[in-house]
């Protein structure tokens, strides 16, 4: 995700659609990008510690992004 | 001098760069996004375009292509890298400068004729221009907004490394109307506009760029 302080146009052209469809009550909108990174066996600590690294060097930004990894089976 | 000019797959200006370097009097070298080496040149352009379509970020594949690895060691050893546009963008993937550039805050591609201020002319790719000098040359960019943390522009700022500034129209939302940086030596320098595109007069808007391409030359023997 965009950290909150960098401007995210993509979202705010997002937040400015909502209301010409008629949804109303929504005050802000922050677009970011979902990974899905598929193994074989079991994700073990090694192997999460490996996806983090891909994360922070290549998956995202630092700079400019936020990420989180979660485990789904 | 032996000037590199790189080229990434989804590069659209490389050939422009040569053109400009030879026009500023130094001799210009192809290279390719997957040599592993620099070919002996003194000095790299990373020119504009959309290098592996943009795709996850753009310039955060292009970071990782063979050659960067040796521009990367190159820069750290003060080699003069020239980041144009799309090579901006790379050069802060790299991390080689600081800051990134995110989509222009009106969200619309920009083409234009700009105007800007040489704001620090003690760079190997600025020191033909007088400090202070107002220049057009062309932007054209859909992700050319400059974003830092506060602490970081600040150190931009007071360290002097804002190389060029937008005039009159703030294109694409960078904070501090900031157009171009350098890194904290000074050797790499990355730029939003295009200076390549502005060397000649049958075919730019004038020739306000071409210093970008001679400065190297003046900074050598200065």
């Amino acid at each position: 995700m965009p950290k909150p302080e960098i401007l995210d146009p993509q979202g705010k052209a997002v937040l400015g659609a909502l209301p010409r469809l008629g949804f109303s009550g929504v005050s802000d909108v922050r677009q970011g990008k979902r990974f899905e990174l598929e193994f074989d066996g079991e994700v073990t600590p090694d192997v999460l510690a490996e996806v983090e690294r891909m994360a922070e060097t290549l998956l995202s930004n630092p700079v400019i992004e936020n990420y989180a990894v979660t485990v789904e089976q | 001098m032996k000037v590199g000019v790189v080229t990434f797959p989804g590069s659209l200006d490389d050939v422009d760069a040569q053109r400009a370097v030879r026009i500023g009097g130094n001799e210009a070298v192809a290279l390719w996004h997957a040599d592993a080496d620099l070919k002996g040149v003194d000095a790299v352009v990373l020119p504009g375009g959309f290098s592996y379509g943009d795709y996850l970020r753009c310039g955060a594949i292009s970071r990782f292509a063979p050659v960067m690895a040796e521009v990367v060691r190159a820069a750290g050893n003060g080699m003069p890298v020239l980041g144009i546009c799309n090579g901006f963008q790379i050069l802060c993937e790299s991390h080689l400068l600081p800051g990134a550039l995110i989509r222009n805050d009106h969200r619309k591609f920009v083409c234009r004729d700009q105007k800007l201020r040489i704001e620090n002319n003690r760079t190997p790719w600025t020191a033909a221009y007088e400090q202070g000098a107002e220049i057009t040359i062309v932007l054209k960019n859909g992700e050319g907004g400059f974003v830092a943390d506060a602490d970081t522009l600040a150190r931009i700022e007071g360290e002097g490394q804002v190389v060029a500034r937008y005039l009159e129209v703030n294109p694409n939302g960078s904070l501090d109307d900031i157009a171009g940086i350098a890194n904290e030596r000074g050797n790499v320098v990355g730029l939003m506009p295009h200076p390549e595109h502005a060397v000649e007069e049958l075919t730019g808007s004038g020739t306000d760029g071409l210093g970008f391409f001679t400065s190297l030359a003046a900074a050598t023997f200065a």
